[in-house]
Order: structure tokens, then sequence, then C-alpha cells
């Protein structure tokens, strides 16, 4: 099974009722991996004819409490934005997955990280943050999917997955089971018929003076939570490390081989990588920069995920950045050279 | 005494935000009544739009839900195609559903979603000021279209029933007018048979377009507004029903 493929069981086993997508590659095999398995379990598949057809089918499910996702890549995920936008002021949960691709523009179809700011920014309008979630590994994003549903319906929030090109055509062996969800709040808000209640309405429009701004303040709240207690990342080699390379992603694991080489020449260098890049692991940064000389942040793209580095790192030591974008892929030997080269500076 | 009219319960019992002489405080109550004949309430849900009924459901006592502009269609795909047994209608108006929402629609009735289209055509964009819409008269004067809407550089009206027509997965296409009694009644029975076909599980996409007046951005009174429907656009927009499920199965 390739990632995207994988991916699209995990979701499966997350009990995602909805599937709704629009061919683009490098995550075709997901859609054609819908479309044979969801009426095999007698849910829900459709092939939409636009990426904004799709996400508003997912609005459309999530909005009567069902578990809905979609699928994309960079340029189809630009074009669902309008919807994203609308989910997160809705209050409504979905689970987004961005197969990454080179750009801007039409780009290429290589594997890329230039979506970051989108991804963690909001990315369409308006005052709002998406939990993004991001894989380095087949296992590890098959299970992060059970994760994401949740999130979403704890949160009532869009949830993002940012994976690449490589991840969605790799193959690894993967475990597949089912997890238990976590405590997960009734869905009292979802439109099922006013039977033995008031009428339910889901909207995202408030023209009351100040009812917007009062909206803004409980999303906010909530994003407030989150950051403190979604976090997730992972650290090698930290204790004793004078550079720490930090990575996301597929790149991550390019990362953790150049440091390893680099440790056998007696650098000492460690290794950090996040999990969650919103909320980012700011803190857990922060209290590494204390003892560092340097931090190295790698990505395959010009410079995203390292800006939220050094709003975390706040000067307490100097942050260097090295990336590929459109398709370029850093190798061990380059992220190696780096780190040799900050070394000798550091000397 | 013996009761012979009385407020629909699904219409609830508030002042609207209308202006006088519009035509959505009609429709919303047609569709009200339709829901109350058919016993659906409990099981139906509505999809208010962007533009002047954006907030239908201060009016309509069922589950609604308001959407992006135009994205109406998918919308109600998502949420029919994951509840089959729900009853889904979207209330559009002709920015909504026949300028940018143009591709929905016409994607939703082509795969033969089986939902209610309630689709309300004042050729005008009314909320935002009387713009053009697709579906304005030639020479109509809007506020883009100082000089009367020039067909060379902005085109006929979109007829918006005659396009769908010829998708297989449009069942039920029926256009009436919201500006005489007589007229009214068939727009109900219309919307009526309309959610009928989706209680039945017809196949496919059922939409009533009535041409509804709006004499705040057509910039005339009330009742030269219903004049206006009657002498104009009923030429351009021709009353009837171009399809029906019902027809076709005899």
């Amino acid at each position: 099974m390739c990632g995207n493929e994988a991916m699209a069981e995990a979701a499966i086993l997350a009990d995602c009722d909805a599937y709704f997508g629009y061919p683009i590659t490098p995550q075709n095999e997901v859609p054609a991996y819908m479309s044979r398995r969801m009426p095999e379990e007698g849910r829900v598949f459709v092939q939409c004819e636009s990426e904004l057809a799709a996400i508003n089918m997912v609005f459309g499910a999530s909005a009567t409490g069902k578990r809905a996702m979609t699928s994309s890549s960079s340029p189809g995920i630009s074009l669902m934005q309008e919807g994203i936008s609308y989910l997160a002021g809705a209050e409504l949960p979905a689970v987004i997955v961005n197969v990454m691709r080179g750009g801007p523009g039409l780009g290429n179809i290589a594997p890329s990280q230039g979506d970051y700011f989108q991804a963690t920014r909001g990315g369409g309008h308006g005052d709002y943050r998406t939990i993004t979630l991001a894989p380095s590994g087949v296992q590890e994003w098959v299970d992060l999917m059970p994760l994401a549903f949740d999130l979403a319906d704890i949160y009532r929030t869009p949830v993002m997955i940012l994976a690449d090109g490589i991840l969605g055509q790799m193959m690894e062996p993967v475990v597949l089971d089912k997890k238990p969800k976590r405590d997960l709040p009734a869905k009292d808000w979802a439109l099922t018929g006013a039977k033995g209640r008031c009428q339910n309405i889901v909207r995202s429009l408030y023209l009351k003076e100040g009812a917007v701004e009062q909206h803004n303040y409980k999303l906010q709240k909530r994003y407030k939570e989150i950051e403190k207690k979604e976090v997730l990342c992972e650290q090698y080699e930290i204790e004793d490390a004078e550079i720490v390379v930090i990575a996301y992603g597929v790149v991550a694991r390019t990362v953790r081989a150049a440091v390893d080489l680099a440790k056998k020449e007696g650098i000492k260098a460690g290794w950090f990588r996040p999990i969650t890049l919103w909320p980012f692991p700011s803190e857990q940064i922060s209290a590494i920069a204390e003892q560092l000389k340097v931090f190295l942040t790698v990505e395959m793209s010009l410079g995203q995920m390292v800006e939220d580095v050094k709003l975390a790192v706040a000067g307490k030591c100097p942050v260097v950045f090295y990336g590929r974008p459109g398709g370029g892929v850093p190798t061990v030997e380059q992220v190696l050279e780096h780190i040799r080269q900050l070394w000798t500076k550091q000397k | 005494m013996k009761t012979v009219f009385k407020r629909t319960p699904t219409y609830k019992d508030v002042p609207t935000h209308y202006c006088p002489g519009c035509g959505h405080g009609i429709a919303h109550r047609l569709v009200a009544e339709a829901i109350d004949e058919l016993g659906i309430r409990e099981r139906t849900i509505g999809i208010a739009p962007v533009g002047c009924a954006v907030l239908a459901y201060d009016y309509l006592d069922v589950d609604m839900i308001e959407v992006a502009h135009g994205r109406a269609p998918a919308v109600a795909t998502g949420m029919k195609r994951t509840n089959p047994d729900m009853i889904i209608f979207s209330y559009q108006g002709d920015g909504d559903l026949a300028a940018i929402g143009t591709a929905e629609i016409i994607h939703a009735a082509h795969r033969g979603e089986k939902i209610t289209v309630i689709f309300i055509n004042n050729a005008i964009f009314g909320m935002t000021g009387g713009q053009m819409a697709p579906t304005t008269l030639p020479g109509q004067i809007t506020a883009t279209t100082p000089q009367g809407r020039e067909v060379s550089s902005t085109g006929y009206p979109l007829q918006v029933c005659e396009l769908l027509s010829v998708l297989p997965g449009a069942i039920y296409l029926e256009r009436c007018a919201l500006h005489k009694p007589g007229q009214i009644h068939k727009a109900k029975k219309a919307i009526r048979h309309a959610f009928e076909l989706q209680v039945n599980k017809a196949p496919g996409l059922s939409l009533v377009e009535l041409l509804s007046p709006c004499p705040t951005a057509w910039r005339v009174s009330p009742p030269d507004a219903l004049r206006w429907i009657e002498d104009n656009m009923i030429k351009h927009f021709p009353l009837g029903c171009f399809k029906d499920y019902k027809e076709q199965q005899k």
C-alpha cells in the first residue's frame, strides 16, 4: 500500500462516513481507493466537479453530524480555502488532507512543503487557525487519522493533514487497526431534523453589532485551549547538543540520518520534529534554545516554518535555514554539509 | 366559527426584514406550507443562500444552514448523500445560483442529486445594491448597467430551467411567478410537487424557478414591480413546466 491508500484505509477505520474529492496528482490513489472501499462499507464516495464542490460537500455532510473528509494537493487546497474558512466560522469538524506539490501556480507534481503558511495561518479569510498535523512516515500518517477526526469533533474545527508527494507515493509496511476514540462531545448542534427540539442553525454570519467580535473571542478561546493541550513533537539526542536540526514531515527523516552521521564525526548535533505544525511546539523549542549554540531549520521550501522557529527561539540563539523549493528534496549529504559548516563556525 | 385561513406553523410568526413588495415573504410562506402539508418539517434541512434570503432561517422553522455564495447544491449533495431519508432543499437567488453557483447547480442536476431547489429570479442582485445579474433583462438599468443592459457585451438573460432541461438528472423543472394570486397558487402547487418528488424518492433534482418582484432594486413601486413581471419578465422567462418526472413516467 502506498501512503495515500494506507491513509484512506485509516480514515475508514476512524469511522469516516463520507469522502468527497476531485482528481489531482500526487494524491489520485486516495479517490481511487475510496471509490472502491467506501461503497463496500456502505458509506459515501462522491467524485466532485471541483475542489470548491468537494469542500462544500464536506461542509454539508459535517453539518448533519457525519464524519467527512476530502483530500487534494496544493492547487486544489487553494480552491478549498473558501470552504475551510466557512468550516472554521460555522464551527464544523472536517478532515482535509493536503499531499503537497511544488508551487506557486500549477507548479509541478513533485513533493514540496510550500503550503506551510497556508495551512498554519488559516489560509482562507478571517481570523482563524486550522489544526495541522504533519506525519513523517506512512505508519504515523495512519496513526494520525483517528486523532485528526477526534480533534475535529472535540474542537469543532477543520483539521488539516500536511503530507507531501513523497509520503503519498511511498510504500512502507503499516499496521492498520481500529483505535479507541477519545471522549467526544455529543453533536447536539447537528442538523438532523427539528424533531422534539427547537430548530438548529449552522451559520457563520452574525449581523448584530459586536456579534462577530464575540464569535471571534469564542473561537480564540478554543484555539488557546488547543495550543495548551494538543502539541505533539519528537526529539532526539537533545541533551548535550549544541546544534539542533529541526524539520517536519519526510524531510525530518533525511535530517535525522544526517544528524546521526554528524554525531559519528564528533559533532554535537540533535534533532527536533514538530508533529503538530499548529499548535506549534514553541515552548519545547524555546526550552531547547536555552542550551544551544544554533538551530538549523530544514524545509522543502525557501523558509516558512523557520519563521515559527524564530518566534519560539525569540533571539536566544541564532536560527539558520536551509531549504529547497519547488520539488527539490534536500539530501542527507546536503544537510550534513550544512551541519558541518555550522559546527566549524561555532568552534 | 370555521377557520379558513391561518399562518402555517413552519412559517414563524415574526416580522421579516424584507422590503415592502418583496417576493421572498411569499416564497418563504409557500415553502413552509408545502413542508407542513407533506408533514416533513421534522426531517427537513433547508439551505439559505448568500443574498437577501440569507436570514431565511429566522423565518422558516426547520433545521437550516447558511452556506457560501453559490455553493448550496454542493452542500445539499453532502447532506443528502449522507442522509438519504432527510428532505434537503436549497433556497437560492439568481446571483447565487445563476452567476457564482452555476457549476454547482449544473453538476448537482447532472448527477441527479435527489434534492429540491427553490430558485428566486428577480433579475438583479438585491442585497448588494441592485447590480446586474445574469438574469437581468436587455436594456434593464442596474447599478452596474447605468445605460441599461447591453447584450453585445454582457449577454442575454440566463434561462436556468431551459439550460437544465437537457440534463437527464433534472427530473422536474417549472417556472412560476409571484405577481398574481393565480400564479402564486400555481407556484405553491409546483413547490409542493417538487418536495413530493423528493419524499417519494424520485431519481433526480427538482427545481422551481419563481419570478419574484424586487421593487427596491428595480426602483419602482410595489404595484409597478408586479406589472413589470407581467409586461417584461415573462417575455424573457416564459412560465410553465419544462420537465416533469410524472409526465415521463406515463
